[in-house]
């Protein structure tokens, strides 16, 4: 898998100190951090700096299983989602980096009546969007892949047009593309306290140096409460642990990502050949980031997806591993700027679903710090709405 | 050096991959194991891991007692997933906290 060799400038070493003065400083080098860092830098001079306190793709950017659909109950996320794919379709051409994505579609199957009643409606509301989402038969959902149990399934949603990718190389798409144009990105390189000046400027330690910052954004996903508490703001977000595996490879067999919605089973074969999936444990609510591996999910995840393809039976899993969603109340995520700590700016709980809606977030988290374009998604999304009750739930939360 | 040396024979990961995710700044196993998707085969770096480790520690100049091998995943071999669908849901060895 030799990546595209092409002249770029590398990451620096990490024992360079990060530059002392920033216009924008971001926390967090996952996909969040770096494609903003990549459009602020696409769109302007601002000098803008990345801290990451590990390795690029060591949180849940490079954890997750590259699922992009359009398939949601709301139709911000519908709507941020199409635009979403467009972007990806171009990421290969626009940011020279293969990212390995296959649209196949997407196929939630449905075990019960009631749930079905409510896919019918996120159906017709994403046909409204001009997503092609059909209800299916079990019978047409096997068409579509044949390997499926004659578990009694009351009818699937399908589109077409959704697709999965191979994770890592957006990073290093955004990273290379970031740097190319000016953007210092630092590994290895904690913030470990943040101090206002007197002109509302921002003080970011490290354990190599410190940078002023005049705005800051916090994108460090399922570590942002922690982030925010170095400036005194508490967050709502929480971490939960969520695990998945990935097979031996296999001849392309599989078109869509399969999901079963009563279970959260997901699963997809990626352009490596490789399934790869996980499926819903119930965690207890904590503030801990567990990334530990278990027998457990071995365990539900190959019962379930020997009942939804009992062939499947004799495929080897070589790799389990775990990776932190950034869950809120009312599913959707907080951005935009805290409004008791101007210049303190959010990015943070989504929901799982950060890496799919990171190219469009990114673009328009972009265009809002540059004033030139503010999208709604900065009302809906704002902190504050958990004081009244929150935003309009997201109930497509999948994993 | 041969045109191509395959390192990772899993994954048909070559020195000179290696060479260049060190070249983009990726110098640690961990990063290079995600760039070049080296040790994310069947035998989950069990062959591969020590020979790429020093070929990066080669290609920064380091020695290579100075990196860290990647977090190795369970399970140990490859499992049908027939085998681990019978299994118990619990086992005395789960880990709570490696990452």
């Amino acid at each position: 898998m030799p990546p595209a060799m092409t002249d770029r400038r590398g990451l620096p070493g990490t024992a360079a100190p990060p530059p002392p003065t920033a216009d924008v400083a971001i926390i967090g080098g996952g996909i969040m951090g770096l494609a903003i860092a990549y459009n602020l830098a696409a769109r302007s001079r601002l000098r803008v700096v990345v801290l990451e306190a590990s390795f690029l793709s060591s949180g849940a950017s490079g954890r997750n299983g590259g699922g992009l659909r359009q398939q949601w109950s709301t139709e911000m996320n519908i709507r941020l989602m199409q635009e979403s794919m467009e972007i990806c379709a171009g990421f290969a051409r626009d940011l020279q980096f293969n990212v390995w994505m296959r649209q196949g579609g997407y196929l939630f199957l449905m075990r019960t009546a009631a749930t079905r009643a409510q896919i019918e409606r996120h159906i017709a509301l994403q046909n409204r969007c001009d997503v092609p989402t059909r209800l299916i038969s079990t019978d047409e959902a096997r068409q579509i892949v044949p390997q499926l149990a004659t578990e009694p399934f009351v009818g699937a949603s399908y589109n077409p047009t959704d697709a999965v990718v191979f994770p890592w190389p957006f990073l290093w798409g955004y990273a290379a593309a970031a740097m190319k144009r000016g953007v210092a990105i630092h590994t290895q390189t904690p913030v470990t306290a943040i101090d206002r000046t007197g002109t509302g400027s921002f003080v970011l330690h490290t354990a190599r140096g410190t940078v002023t910052a005049g705005r800051v954004v916090n994108a460090a996903g399922a570590w942002s409460p922690r982030v925010a508490a170095l400036v005194d703001l508490a967050l709502p977000d929480w971490p939960a642990r969520h695990e998945i595996l990935s097979t031996e490879p296999l001849k392309p067999f599989l078109g869509p990502m399969v999901s079963v919605l009563e279970s959260g089973l997901y699963v997809s074969q990626s352009m490596r050949g490789e399934l790869v999936g996980g499926i819903t444990l119930h965690e207890p609510k904590t503030h801990e980031i567990q990334l530990g591996s278990r027998l457990a999910f071995l365990h539900a995840m190959a019962r379930g997806l020997t009942e939804l393809m009992p062939i499947l039976g004799e495929v080897k899993v070589v790799r389990q591993w775990a990776g932190p969603y950034d869950l809120t109340a009312d599913g959707n995520p907080i951005v935009g700027e805290a409004a008791e700590l101007p210049g303190f700016f959010l990015c943070c709980g989504f929901m799982g679903h950060g890496f799919m809606m990171a190219p469009v977030v990114a673009k328009y988290y972009a265009l809002h710090l540059l004033g030139k374009e503010t999208h709604p998604f900065f009302g809906t999304w704002r902190l504050d709405r958990f004081a009244s009750g929150g935003a309009e739930p997201e109930s497509m939360i999948i994993g | 050096m041969p045109r191509k040396l395959i390192l990772c024979r899993c994954e048909d990961v070559t020195a000179q991959d290696v060479k260049h995710a060190v070249g983009a700044g990726y110098r640690t196993v961990e990063e290079v194991k995600r760039y070049t998707g080296f040790g994310t085969g069947p035998c989950q770096g069990k062959e591969c891991l020590a020979t790429v480790a020093r070929a990066i520690a080669a290609a920064v100049g380091v020695p290579v007692s100075t990196l860290q091998p990647f977090t190795a995943r369970s399970p140990l071999a490859p499992i049908e997933l027939k085998h681990l669908a019978v299994a118990p849901a619990q086992a005395p060895g789960d880990a709570p906290s490696d990452d």
